[in-house]
């Protein structure tokens, strides 16, 4: 459907007599998903782009209007699946928000844990994917093998690894086990050595730095005015971050930094995203601390108390009546949540993750709408490659992190 | 003086009286409304003014009333005063037969895509919009899916009744009309004589 006779003007001097239409993806290689971009070259350089994304649109708005809230928690995974923990407890959160719960701080530490483990998953991913695209695939085979270990840890609380559907509304489905524990003492031993290497192998190497400074840059102004949220916006020098700015989930009980950038360039782009690996360290070690400090009977609480909303754990379902009865009330849907509107966010891996939830009293939202920040800023794209080289292009695609489940939808 | 929902509202009063009206509060955050004309207005003057300074738009979305005649779609904005961290939402409601609104694009970069997506769901018309074509979903598409109209599972099925669980399936989904709904296979075991 795409007419070749369209062609953009070329810029003057060009040698060329008109421009070259290139298709980049949906499926290349270089992409990280599936995205399409119609670019329009003069030579090698860009003269102007045009995104197509929704091939993997799946409606889940849409199919919200029908679940109950527990049901939802897996649609959220689908977003940015790189940090599916994070989705799913600003889900948790939004539904807590609408119905009044309030979580132990004990819940909320581990919250935090798992967010924070979740943050530097997706960080790892995108920086390590900047490596590749660069040209050094040493750094991203090696802080994978910490993703994994992450992974493992997500595995013993909820069992899954990528879509993990973790927690539950008010709290977790069970109290974080020892080995858990022991493999967090471990990611936290080893990883700070690992990131330094890994910062060793990009951050003064001169191929890596002379492929990003100045790719893809973006002033402030323009990065707020494009809805820019998360380390991109940062990387811009604003210094916004939801954690900071309207704590959730006790953030404000954790001394960090924000890291900021400058020149909003795939440079600064893999700094902040560095630099919030090691605060989230910082919060894990923190939250770790303080999640020891309960003792006794406090140490095993790992859900508010709302048994109504709560879904109880299996094995008393099969011996305690009461649990048997909200068990039942839960799954078929006979519980309805109260008539309201509300919006919450967090700070995602990518920026600000919002659920904007409407509820006119039934079992399912009546509408619910995802603040995807992928799919806000990739709209800058054009903007931020044009005049470039066709390879920045491609660095300029995997230092923004773009996530095609979040994008979509 | 710190900025807060209650000089907002005065601010707001004071600029356009009468046309901003119905202010809530649910969970904290200000929600107000205006006729769908001003909508432009009304975003440049949170945007401007010295007080209110409401420059981020944290998102545009749509949702759709079919009980509501003659203003079935409300359009949703999500505004964020980044420097003294207070959020307001904005809504303005159309008729869904003629559903034109003046696009914020001029104003927010960032309300490109989120109003073709808009429209892509619901067929809002953003007036003066740069590029309003379909986003997600296949250009050939010829209807709005997200409208309440359609519903996601098929409405005449008769082999899965919903009765049982709650709201969905054949019950009053999204103000259905249901004169015409068929049966359920409960409703039908009623009548049968054991």
């Amino acid at each position: 459907m795409v007419t070749t006779e369209k062609h953009a003007t070329l810029p003057e001097g060009s040698i060329e007599t008109k421009t070259t239409t290139l298709n980049l993806g949906p499926t290349h290689p270089a992409t990280h998903g599936v995205f399409q971009n119609i670019l329009e070259l003069d030579g090698e350089r860009i003269v102007s782009a045009e995104q197509t994304i929704g091939y993997i649109h799946r409606a889940f708005e849409k199919i919200a209007e029908r679940r109950p809230l527990y049901q939802i928690t897996p649609l959220t995974d689908r977003l940015n699946y790189c940090s599916s923990p994070i989705n799913n407890m600003g889900w948790h959160m939004t539904c807590e928000k609408l119905l009044g719960i309030q979580t132990p701080k004990r819940v909320d530490y581990l919250r935090i844990i798992i967010m924070e483990l979740a943050r530097i998953a997706d960080h790892i991913v995108c920086n390590g994917v900047i490596g590749v695209d660069t040209g050094a695939f040493t750094g991203f085979l090696y802080v994978m093998q910490y993703r994994e270990l992450i992974y493992e840890i997500w595995e013993e609380i909820c069992g899954s690894r990528l879509t993990t559907n973790i927690g539950r509304i008010g709290g977790f489905e069970r109290n974080f086990n020892n080995i858990a524990f022991t493999k967090l003492e471990k990611f936290l031993a080893e990883f700070p050595d690992v990131l330094t290497e890994f910062e060793n192998l990009f951050v003064r190497s001169r191929i890596f730095m002379e492929r990003t400074i100045g790719t893809g840059p973006i002033s402030g102004e323009r990065a707020l005015n494009y809805g820019f949220t998360g380390p991109n916006l940062r990387a811009a020098g604003v210094d916004y971050d939801v954690r900071v700015q309207t704590p959730y989930c006790s953030y404000q009980d954790f001394e960090f930094e924000v890291p900021v950038g400058s020149t909003g360039d795939s440079y600064d782009r893999f700094l902040v995203r560095n630099g919030e690996m090691w605060q989230s360290l910082n919060i894990i070690r923190q939250a770790y601390q303080k999640v020891q400090a309960f003792k006794g009977e406090e140490a095993e609480v790992y859900h508010a108390d709302v048994p109504e909303y709560y879904l109880p754990e299996k094995k008393d379902v099969y011996t305690k009546m009461e649990a048997l009865i909200y068990h039942f009330k839960i799954v078929m849907g006979e519980i309805d949540m109260p008539p309201g509107e509300v919006y919450h966010s967090v700070e995602g891996g990518n920026g600000e993750l919002g659920f904007y939830l409407i509820s006119d009293g039934g079992r399912a939202p009546y509408r619910l709408h995802f603040r995807r920040p992928c799919f806000i800023y990739y709209q800058a794209y054009e903007e931020l490659v044009k005049g470039g080289m066709l390879s920045d292009a491609i660095i300029v695609m995997s230092s923004l992190n773009l996530i095609a489940g979040e994008m979509d939808g | 003086m710190a900025l807060s929902n209650d000089v907002i509202q005065a601010r707001l009063k004071e600029k356009f009286g009468d046309q901003v009206t119905n202010f809530e509060e649910p969970y904290g955050m200000l929600t107000f409304e205006a006729p769908k004309e001003q909508n432009l207005k009304l975003l440049n003057f949170l945007y401007d003014d010295d007080e209110l300074k409401f420059r981020f738009l944290t998102d545009v979305t749509v949702v759709h009333y079919p009980a509501y005649a003659g203003r079935e779609l409300a359009i949703v904005y999500h505004l964020h005063n980044l420097v003294d961290n207070i959020r307001i939402r904005f809504k303005v409601f159309t008729d869904i037969k003629q559903p034109d609104v003046y696009t914020a694009t001029g104003l927010f970069a960032s309300a490109n895509w989120q109003e073709r997506e808009a429209y892509d769901y619901y067929g809002v018309n953003f007036v003066g919009h740069p590029n309003l074509k379909r986003i997600v979903n296949v250009e050939e598409m010829d209807y709005f899916p997200m409208r309440k109209e359609f519903p996601l599972e098929d409405q005449t099925r008769v082999d899965k009744d919903d009765e049982m669980f709650g709201r969905g399936g054949s019950i009053d989904f999204g103000n259905m009309p249901t004169e015409d709904r068929q049966h359920t296979i409960a409703e039908e075991d009623k009548n049968t004589e054991l």
